[in-house]
């Protein structure tokens, strides 16, 4: 709560502000919510493997890779993934799963954020990678959610390296937008997490209305969807 | 009347529609962009109940605006993040440019923000010598040029890429670009990426703040927004009052409908939402600006209200034939268009921007676009009303005009007299059956077409003529 001295001396705008709300809606039905018609749909309904065969299809319509495969490949993937885009520097949260990078090569050096300390911002600029989890995807738009928990890290992580890889657990993949908020609400509320969602790679529509890839954002964005055994 | 003595758009809009180039840049972008959106939209078997959902969400929500931003005030508060009230303009900028100079900082980097061009506030950082830094593409490309922004979403949808390629050249010092939108991206990537490294104060808008939970959210595709939302120390964002939504669940509506309508896209590159200040993520110092600025005025008309659910996508403005053809900057407002037709007027009161409620042919696409289903041509006529009944400012002529056309339409007598008299006047007008000028009050008519000349006969002259019915 506001303190009483503050309130009268910095928030003085405040109650001429809300003096001017009540005076306007005078004689409005302004007497508590009203119930909102919320008709859409809010569960989805794909069978499973439908379901995540769109998941790829539309991470794919933003021109971002997805790789399928089963939980003992993940560390065969995640090492060929870096490979193939020359990786040297890899950035990674502290608490990302160790058998993830189980396949790295030695000659790639992996920076741990905040172990012993976080790295600066020039340094995670110098990153040619990332690699994180997420907390959920969602099928219907192609979208990766984050919301720093474990393996993801913190916001500044997965946004200054110009590359994005991203592991994604089959259990994690929503169908629909509604069913994503559900299933976040908690971890706001509960812990304030700051919330993510990242539906391919940073784009701008600011020439003349067409897309293009790549601005300020990581410019690739590449997802690996494991199998839940 | 209106042409000869008020500036704002009657004035501006010949001059928009004589510069070919601005037609040409304009068309190809608004006809991408519908076609994109109708796309979208129509894939979605639930749209229209999800307009009607967000409708009704933002109705409660301006119905009961003072308990929703008092109960934003306590959830932002408890997360750790600091609320400030600002009335008008002159206040919101004095609150922002004091917490950037307290912060130490000489520079601030800017996420696109159209409230914070409503209330210049560019301007006034720049009085007490700090540097305002655009960092969205567009808003960089008219800082450049030295413009006002002529479309929500893409600011510079008036340039095309020759233009902006000759901008970048000029002011980044990179005379080898070519026009390739990548080369020109990745100009701006390099650019900013230092900018970001180092601010140490990032002042943004907002699309939405749930009372519920003091989660603010921004909605972007570059990835600028996630730099200042992000890297900063401290982060000022400056959000209108009617931003505000009930609940976090109502995030789902708004997360869907608004990509959709906006750029035509299942969801945007990026959405971020953050709760107060998060310890070890993000900026240590969170404060939220809540302007009025003529919204409480907006909000005291019951039909007018509804204006203030807009949710800033740009679907009309897209749709709109007269935007298309006169693009953004012949409205003289902050926001142009179909909305800044509604909204402009009714944010200022009486003044330079009564002619826009006139500024268009009340076709009715703007409100079948509409995410949140704002009534824009009946607010326009209602706005047309208030202009003309004398509360608002419809010219002494204008008004006597329509009541002697009264007194002629009520007596029958009056009516036959004034069709022969129409018909004679007119007849000396025409040539092969249309009139092509008229003389004083009709130039303006005669200005953009013609006229059929009246026939000889009218249909009752006719029909009596041939004795009524057999």
């Amino acid at each position: 709560m506001v303190g009483r001295e503050r309130r009268h001396t910095v928030t003085f705008p405040r109650e001429r502000i809300l003096e001017r709300i009540r005076r306007s809606l005078a004689g409005a039905h302004g007497d508590g919510p009203a119930p909102i018609p919320r008709a859409y749909r809010r569960n989805g309904t794909l069978p499973r493997d439908q379901l995540l065969t769109r998941f790829v299809e539309r991470v794919e319509d933003y021109h971002a890779k997805v790789t399928r495969v089963r939980a003992h490949g993940l560390p065969g993937a995640v090492a060929a993934a870096l490979s193939s885009r020359g990786v040297r520097r890899l950035a990674v949260a502290p608490d990302l799963p160790a058998d993830w990078l189980a396949g790295l090569a030695p000659s790639l050096e992996v920076l741990r954020d905040g172990v012993p300390q976080l790295l600066s911002p020039g340094q995670l600029s110098s990153a040619s990678g990332v690699l994180s989890g997420c907390a959920l995807a969602i099928a219907e738009t192609g979208t990766l959610v984050l919301d720093g928990g474990e393996g993801q890290g913190r916001r500044a992580l997965t946004l200054l390296p110009d590359y994005h890889l991203c592991v994604v657990s089959t259990s994690q993949v929503v169908e629909m937008v509604p069913e994503a908020i559900s299933a976040l609400a908690a971890a706001v509320r509960d812990r304030r997490a700051p919330i993510t969602f990242i539906s391919g790679p940073s784009a701008t529509s600011d020439i003349e209305l067409s897309r293009v890839e790549g601005v300020h954002g990581p410019r690739t964005l590449e997802v690996i969807l494991v199998e839940d055994s | 009347m209106r042409r000869g003595t008020r500036p704002g758009f009657p004035a501006a809009a010949p001059a928009a529609l004589a510069d070919q180039q601005l037609r040409r840049n304009l068309g190809k972008a608004t006809t991408t962009i519908r076609a994109k959106r109708a796309a979208v939209s129509g894939e979605m078997p639930d749209w229209e109940t999800l307009r009607e959902a967000a409708r009704a969400i933002k109705a409660d929500a301006l119905s009961n605006l003072h308990q929703y931003l008092e109960r934003l005030e306590e959830s932002v508060t408890r997360a750790g993040g600091a609320v400030h009230w600002a009335g008008d303009a002159v206040e919101a900028n004095r609150i922002v440019a004091e917490l950037a100079a307290a912060a130490g900082a000489g520079e601030v980097v800017k996420v696109k923000s159209i409230t914070t061009d409503e209330v210049g506030l560019n301007r006034a950082l720049e009085a007490r010598g700090i540097v305002p830094v655009e960092t969205d593409l567009a808003e960089l490309i008219i800082q450049m040029a030295g413009e006002s922004s002529s479309h929500f979403l893409v600011p510079a949808i008036h340039k095309n890429r020759t233009q902006i390629r000759d901008l970048f050249r000029e002011h980044l010092g990179r005379p080898g670009l070519s026009d390739d939108p990548a080369e020109l991206a990745e100009a701006a990537r390099l650019h900013l990426r230092q900018k970001f490294l180092r601010a140490q104060v990032a002042v943004s808008g907002a699309n939405f703040a749930v009372a519920e939970t003091g989660t603010v959210g921004v909605v972007e595709s570059e990835g600028n927004g996630r730099m200042c939302l992000t890297l900063p120390r401290v982060l000022i964002t400056l959000m209108g009052i009617e931003k505000v939504l009930p609940r976090f669940q109502d995030l789902e509506v708004f997360l869907q409908l608004l990509p959709r309508s906006a750029t035509g896209e299942r969801m945007n590159p990026y959405t971020s939402l953050w709760t107060g200040v998060t310890p070890g993520d993000g900026p240590r110092e969170f404060h939220l600006v809540l302007l009025d600025n003529g919204r409480t005025r907006v909000l005291a008309d019951p039909v007018g209200r509804q204006a203030l659910q807009c949710i800033r996508c740009s679907a009309c403005l897209n749709i709109c034939p007269v935007y298309e053809r006169v693009g953004g900057h012949a409205y003289h407002a902050a926001y142009p268009g179909p909305i800044g037709s509604i909204l402009m007027p009714q944010l200022l009161g009486p003044g330079v921007h009564d002619s826009l409620p006139f500024a268009s042919t009340l076709c009715g696409a703007c409100a079948d676009v509409c995410p949140v289903k704002i009534e824009i041509p009946r607010v326009l006529l209602h706005l047309r009303a208030r202009a003309s009944d004398g509360t608002g400012a419809g010219s002494f002529q204008e008004r006597w005009l329509m009541r002697i056309l009264g007194w002629v339409f009520r007596s029958p007598f009056l009516y036959r007299l004034g069709v022969r008299t129409a018909r004679g006047l007119l007849a000396r007008f025409a040539r092969d059956g249309w009139v092509h000028t008229l003389p004083g009050y009709g130039a303006g008519w005669t200005l953009g077409r013609d006229l059929p000349a009246l026939p000889r006969e009218s249909f009752q002259e006719w029909w009596e003529g041939r004795g009524g019915i057999p």
